[in-house]
């Protein structure tokens, strides 16, 4: 047996390669750049087949409807990764669309009255966080339940009606589009939070410590990481991101509803889904989720363009769904055998790994 | 035996041949071998992770096995759940029997195969008197109607054999049953085993004491790194023999103790106390130190060190790093004072097997790596490669996952991630359960090493030669509480057992 050397300064013992794999590997195989080639594939293809895909007001159109879901689905990436998740948001769009409807109506300015809506929605999250993180319950059941409870309050507050005066300066900037290019000026907004939670997730202590929840929760707090702590400040980063995008949805539409954004969720989750993010837990990247978004509502748009059908069109997202659930299931499978036959292989030559 | 009744040429109870198998990559049985015969107690020993229970759980029918021979009564079987091994007349009494506790003696035993009168109602009576007859056979005395609930480990082993009886199991294996059980406890169940055996069916014995062995078992096989080593008749044999034959090796360049400077008290343990697990613990360690935690599995020693660290609850007491308290319940708070703990449970609580060595290596220390806030797959590789090879971690990358590792090499990562953290105070439970013995001698130098370098180590282990060879001063819990306290010198492995079954001394 070789000596161990642990004293300071010993001679290394020997020197690791970084990665088994070389980069250009790491980064055109993995589902990330599956998703990101796939959504290349739609968009080329829809330009070249569908008639007025590649007009402006399509793209412009495209990312409005899509912002709400782009914005809610960067704190749900961090959730699910933290093997959790958050069915209240779309009920906290509603809930908080209501808050800047009824402020404004009661004559607040609209930057105060859309500020307290975005606390409304971290408070919303505060309160998702302290019954998943303090009283220690499934956040499945929770969020479940505050999906009921906050449309409940939203409808409660408004009742059936609408309110639909909001200033003009203020629904006027939310149409707006990046001078010169079809992009509308919320997709700022949705950069400078995307690189935020980018940074958050992939580069920073936090970000690593989500990953090692996702993974395996107990050795998480065996290696200090505050696991409550940290599914909290998610929970309120969900509801807070969900009340901005509450905001933004009742300017767009200048239309301040109860039901606004009713079953958002599910387009949210399943488009974190698809963007690569385990429901396990432990895996997704942001780079991922943002292409899986665009993802369904790129097709969604051009299959609709070409004068197919919403059943249609939903079966066809339904069937992506399913396939990407899939497929990870098969890459796991065929991982396995590898693994199980390297095993094998070492069992033969008799040696311990 | 009766060689008369059970004669050497019917074929054997239980046969296994060259069987292999493997989780991933890791190889937990190499080529297990072991034949059971009728009306005979066999004796399976080797060290942890010699590949002991891969083979029960292959026999139970709980894994299936990759390659090999599996024989019942000399047919081939193939089991594919633990139903059908327990069909064939397989059952398996562990360590620590899982019965239902709200329910009674005799329901647990006929459990799932309740006797019926004719229109399918439970008979209880009949249940009854079968429960009472068994336990008469066995010579024990149990009340079949009250609950399970507060029954001793060993009255609850004395049910699981009830229950295989029941069943007419002609092959019985007993997962180290007596590692909890006292004196008295250990001898009502030997003259169980030996009824038993005289009823003509086949016992598997598996244990770490090789007493226990020698006045029970009529045959002994050796495992070593999941591979059968040997069969010896057990008068043919010696206990420095078959440690020979455990370890491959002369037991002492296992513990390679080097001479340390014992310094300043580093951490203070004062009446810890919490309900139902340990109580009134006090203790301390000194820099050089290393101080064993011996006792019993399930004698609270992991439970006391990970209240100490704070990832557990405790209610009363105190604990002191440098003479400064320590906060109830927080990790973060000691290991940034100083405190490491490398935990029992490798797989659950020491890594994150799905992530990359390098990670894991910086998992603890990840805030420590970051520039501008910022912390990259860079920084933490260069962490990783000083703390890997420090410990000869073997692995030809540092994005591989862990999960993929050896369990010895998984153990150098979780070691090298805490070290990297430069503790003052390392608490190690079972720091070379389930390793290769060269890995596991040389997790013993490193410890011997940095013992010697001034580190503070708590070390807990369920193997005796290990505690002993290790320890400049060794620590006996007995059911949450500490039974004695040995000097290097004073600590013999009778002294140790002695205390770790017994009630302390009312004058001590």
């Amino acid at each position: 047996m070789s000596e161990t050397a642990v004293s300071a300064g010993a001679r290394p013992a020997r020197t690791y390669r970084d990665h088994a794999h070389p980069l250009w590997r790491r980064i055109l195989v993995n589902r990330e750049a599956a998703v990101i080639a796939l959504l290349l594939i739609v968009i080329g293809v829809s330009l070249a087949s569908v008639p007025n895909f590649d007009s402006p007001l399509t793209v412009t159109f495209l990312l409005r409807e899509l912002a709400p879901i782009l914005l809610i689905a960067l704190p749900m990436t961090l959730i699910i990764i933290t093997e959790e998740i958050d069915l209240s948001v779309a009920s906290v769009v509603g809930l908080t669309s209501v808050v800047t409807g009824i402020l404004t109506q009661a004559g607040w300015p609209f930057p105060v009255a859309a500020l307290v809506a975005i606390l409304v929605g971290a408070v919303a999250g505060t309160f998702n966080g302290f019954l998943v993180t303090v009283v220690g319950l499934p956040s499945l059941a929770v969020t479940i339940g505050t999906l009921a409870l906050f449309r409940g309050i939203a409808v409660g507050l408004l009742g059936t009606t609408a309110i639909t005066d909001f200033p003009e300066f203020w629904t006027d900037l939310a149409r707006e589009n990046i001078p010169g290019t079809p992009i509308p000026g919320v997709m700022i907004v949705f950069a400078v939070l995307a690189i935020a939670f980018a940074v958050l997730l992939h580069l920073t202590p936090f970000g690593r410590s989500l990953y090692a929840i996702g993974l395996n929760k107990e050795a998480a707090a065996f290696s200090g990481v505050a696991v409550g702590r940290a599914k909290f400040i998610l929970f309120v980063l969900s509801g807070a991101v969900s009340g901005l995008a509450g905001v933004y949805f009742t300017l767009i539409y200048s239309n301040a509803r109860g039901d606004n954004a009713t079953g958002l969720e599910l387009s949210v989750i399943a488009a974190v889904l698809l963007g690569g993010v385990s429901i396990f837990g432990g895996r997704g990247a942001i780079h991922g989720v943002i292409a899986g978004v665009l993802l369904i509502g790129t097709l969604g748009s051009a299959l609709r363009l070409a004068g197919v059908t919403s059943d249609v069109i939903n079966v066809i997202t339904g069937v992506l769904l399913v396939l990407s659930v899939v497929s990870t299931s098969f890459l796991g499978w065929a991982r396995n055998r590898r693994l199980a036959a390297l095993g094998r292989r070492r069992n033969r030559e008799g040696r311990a790994p | 035996m009766d060689a008369e009744r059970f004669p050497p040429d019917a074929p054997p109870a239980l046969e296994l041949e060259k069987v292999v198998k493997s989780f991933g990559p890791v190889v937990a049985l190499r080529s297990g071998t072991l034949t059971l015969r009728q009306g005979s107690i066999h004796a399976l020993i080797g060290e942890n992770g010699a590949g002991k229970s891969t083979l029960v759980k292959i026999i139970a029918g709980l894994y299936r096995r990759d390659a090999g021979e599996f024989r019942l009564r000399g047919e081939p079987v193939d089991f594919t759940s633990t139903a059908q091994s327990k069909a064939a007349g397989i059952a398996v009494i562990y360590q620590e029997p899982t019965l239902f506790p709200d329910l009674s003696v005799t329901e647990n035993i006929f459990m799932g195969r309740q006797l019926t009168k004719r229109f399918g109602q439970i008979d209880r009576k009949a249940m009854r008197e079968e429960a009472r007859a068994i336990f008469a056979r066995l010579g024990v005395r149990l009340d079949p109607d009250r609950l399970t609930e507060g029954l001793s480990i060993a009255d609850q082993q004395i049910i699981e054999i009830a229950k295989a009886i029941s069943l007419d199991a002609r092959v019985l294996i007993m997962d180290e049953p007596t590692a909890a059980l006292s004196g008295v406890e250990v001898d009502r169940l030997f003259a169980v085993a030996r009824s038993l055996r005289d009823e003509g069916r086949a016992l598997l014995f598996i244990s770490h004491r090789f007493d226990e062995v020698f006045a029970l078992c009529d045959t002994v096989t050796v495992m070593r790194d999941g591979s059968y080593i040997s069969t010896t008749p057990i008068a043919e044999t010696t206990i420095e023999e078959l440690v020979r034959q455990m370890v491959g090796r002369d037991v002492a360049d296992l513990f390679p103790k080097l001479e340390a400077e014992i310094g300043e008290e580093i951490l203070t343990v004062q009446g810890l106390t919490r309900a139902g697990l340990f109580s009134d613990i006090s203790f301390s360690v000194r820099s050089g130190e290393i101080l064993g935690l011996a006792g019993l599995v399930g004698a609270g020693r992991s439970e006391v060190v990970r209240a100490v660290f704070g990832v557990d609850p405790y209610d009363s007491g105190t604990v002191r790093l440098e003479g400064r308290p320590l906060p109830k319940g927080d990790p973060r708070t000691a290991m940034r004072r100083g405190l490491a703990l490398v935990p029992e449970d490798r797989r659950k609580q020491g890594l994150v097997l799905d992530s990359s060595v390098a990670r894991n290596i910086t998992l603890a220390i990840r805030s420590g790596l970051t520039r501008a806030g910022l912390l990259t797959t860079g920084a933490e590789n260069r962490s990783a490669q000083v703390w890997a090879s420090r410990l000869e971690v073997k692995t030809a990358f540092l994005d591989a996952e862990a999960g993929t590792l050896s369990g010895g090499n998984q153990q150098k990562v979780v070691l090298g991630k805490w070290l990297a953290t430069e503790p003052k105070v390392l608490i190690v439970d079972e720091p070379t359960r389930g390793i290769d013995v060269g890995t596991k001698s040389e997790v013993h130098r490193l410890l011997s090493e940095l013992a010697q370098r001034g580190l503070a180590i708590i070390m807990i282990s369920s193997e005796l030669p290990e505690v002993l060879g290790m320890a400049d001063r060794v620590l006996v819990m007995r059911e949450g509480r500490i039974t004695g306290e040995f000097d290097r010198g004073a600590a013999t492995p009778e002294a140790v057992m002695f205390a770790a079954t017994h009630e302390p001394e009312p004058v001590r």
